[in-house]
């Protein structure tokens, strides 16, 4: 399996992982140990970085975790700007995933300050990857903004209904020259192998095995379910027109 | 100029909306658990006496919803009272204005030390209580008082009388987070027999003030009803109602929901509609399937028992260790609760338990930077 590299930095593990919705940092942190992940999520909103016992933070001092702060919460590219100079300096890392949801009901991105805060950012120096609608347009304008990658969603947010927007993800990954990371509504280990099957670069899950009777054996499966769709994909598909006709009846006067 | 949730309500008749509520049927109920996307008429039967033989299935449905959106967390959120001056007569609550009681308003000084107390049991989200006194607790005071919270405190909620929208604007600038106004009935009728003096008596001012709310751009506003003035399942629709106005309305606000019941108070012992345990579970679950997104908080008026089993049936934030008397935590002043608390035990006590029943208390989830 090829290794992902997004902003000159390696990544042996497509499946990267939040870390929201679990029902204890030590759960969290077993999870997370068995997802293989080398990127986690963590949100700026959750964290006490003044706290040397955050409930979070210190479950994730280990080598193979960077971080990537997120700016859940924020409603406008202003506040996101502060909230990412706030992330770098609590957290020593430019890396950010930026999420502008002003949608308080269905958290969905909101496409013009998305753009604008990501222009700011890139000029800030940070390395962008956007939270955003699968909108293969908005996407090319991330990417001519500095983005370095981008995160389409699948379905809304915690909603583990899968790949909805599938026709677009498609367009996306075909024209994407930055990272294509598949986030949001990926509910199972079958959507995760579905997205890699496609060709997306990684993943990110957080409510599937936060929420799961186990997730600990949840973060295992996926950690399969995206490396099987990864090698599948690497390996070509077969191609899925099947269809064997016997006589070709659009075709046969050209033998007549 | 956009109207308020006064056209709504105007269309809707108390009696007619009870009736139609009891009138539902089990067929009724099972339509509502089973339809993809719920309405208010599944709300109402999901309230109604007819859905009580489904409470497990409704509890079911409930825990797997909340899970999903919530995960298995609870947010911790603590009540501060810093004034029991009032002028409104209000006959069941303690800070009435006819209570012959001592009564006092917190200075800066005295909020320091309440503060210093509250971080010890390790809160950072805190919501300020007062009783209504214009010229001693108004607009002036919340502006001075909102900067020592907000240095203190990540997420500042507020449950104070109503104010203007542009006296929101100034304290959302200063910090203010979210703001609780319940409507304590909806039935205009009674509303007036409960509220028999003060500012609080104008039903109208109070019903839009979460349009002024929503104008502002507070982050959330927080809704409920004062269980025991009027029939609960009636007051409970037009909550709901409320709420499917205002997410419309106001789409960046968030919104939490409150289930209050009448406790007993200085000059006030009974309840004139009783709800029990099993309804308040049938309550916190049907609005639960029926908004998924919803916030759903519950305080220490209920017992440590019906609290310890609530956890995993669909709320959200609970407070713990509060004094709803103002200086209760640091100065043991002996001034009036405005209603006697039920579970009593401290905050450690409380997020253990949680954590015992495979939830994380979570005591930060906002930060002070973001409005």
């Amino acid at each position: 399996m090829e290794p992902l590299t997004i902003a000159n930095k390696k990544f042996n593990s497509r499946l990267f992982v939040g870390t929201g919705k679990f029902s204890s940092g030590k759960i969290m942190e077993e999870a997370l140990l068995a997802s293989g992940s080398g990127l986690v999520t963590v949100a700026l909103k959750r964290i006490d970085v003044n706290d040397k016992e955050d409930d979070i933070l210190t479950h994730l001092y280990h080598s193979q975790f960077n971080l990537l702060p997120n700016t859940s919460g924020v409603r406008t590219a202003k506040e996101a700007v502060i909230a990412a100079q706030l992330a770098r300096e609590a957290l020593g890392t430019n890396w950010l995933k930026l999420e502008i949801h002003p949608d308080s009901k269905y958290l969905l991105p909101d496409p013009v300050e998305t753009l604008k805060a990501t222009e700011e950012l890139a000029r800030l120096g940070f390395i962008i990857l956007p939270y955003i609608h699968a909108d293969p347009v908005l996407c090319k304008r991330l990417e001519e903004a500095g983005a370095a990658a981008v995160m389409p969603l699948g379905s809304p947010i915690g909603s583990n209904r899968g790949l909805q927007t599938k026709t677009f993800l498609e367009i996306i990954i075909e024209q994407s020259n930055i990272p294509v990371i598949v986030d949001a509504g990926i509910g199972a280990p079958s959507h995760a192998a579905e997205a890699m099957e496609l060709g997306a670069d990684a993943v990110l899950v957080n409510t599937a095995i936060a929420v799961s009777e186990n997730p600990v054996q949840m973060a295992a499966a996926f950690k399969m379910a995206v490396e099987a769709g990864r090698m599948a994909f690497e390996a070509k598909l077969a191609s899925k027109v099947g269809y064997a006709v016997a006589s070709s009846p659009l075709t046969a006067f050209l033998d007549e | 100029m956009m109207g308020s949730f006064k056209d709504i309500f105007y269309q809707y008749n108390w009696e007619e909306v009870k009736n139609s509520i009891y009138a539902k049927t089990e067929r009724d109920v099972v339509s509502a658990l089973n339809s993809d996307k719920k309405n208010l008429e599944d709300f109402k039967a999901l309230i109604s006496p007819a859905a009580l033989p489904y409470l497990e299935q409704m509890a079911i449905l409930s825990n797997q919803i909340t899970k999903k959106r919530f995960g298995k967390t609870i947010q911790m959120y603590i009540p501060v009272y810093l004034s029991n001056e009032c002028q409104n007569i209000c006959t069941y609550c303690g800070f009435s204005m006819n209570n012959k009681i001592g009564r006092v308003t917190l200075t800066e000084a005295q909020i320091l030390k309440e503060i210093e107390v509250i971080k010890s049991f390790g809160y950072d989200h805190i919501l300020l209580v007062t009783g209504e006194s214009q010229k001693n607790v108004g607009i002036d005071y919340f502006k001075e008082v909102m900067p020592v919270f907000r240095s203190n405190f990540s997420h500042i909620s507020m449950e104070v009388q109503p104010l203007k929208e542009e006296e929101y604007r100034e304290l959302i600038l200063l910090g203010l987070n979210t703001v609780l106004v319940y409507q304590e009935t909806y039935n205009q009728n009674e509303y007036k027999n409960y509220h028999l003096k003060g500012k609080k008596s104008n039903f109208f001012y109070r019903l839009e003030t979460p349009d002024r709310l929503g104008s502002s751009g507070v982050h959330k506003i927080g809704l409920g009803i004062l269980i025991g003035l009027d029939d609960w399942r009636t007051d409970s629709f037009f909550t709901a109602l409320h709420l499917t106005y205002l997410e419309k309305a106001y789409w960046q606000t968030k919104y939490s929901i409150s289930f209050p019941r009448l406790r007993p108070a200085e000059g006030f012992s009974k309840s004139k509609v009783e709800m029990n345990e099993k309804e308040l579970v049938q309550l916190i679950c049907a609005y639960r399937i029926f908004n998924e997104e919803i916030e759903l908080s519950l305080s220490t008026r209920e017992s440590q028992n019906f609290r310890n089993n609530i956890v995993k049936l669909g709320i959200t934030a609970m407070s713990a260790g509060s004094k709803t008397n103002p200086g209760g935590y640091a100065l043991e002043e002996d001034s009036l609760e405005q209603f006697e608390i039920s579970d009593e035990r401290t905050a450690p006590e409380v997020a253990s338990m949680i954590r015992e029943l495979g939830y994380e208390p979570v005591w930060k989830d906002w930060d002070k930077n973001y409005i």
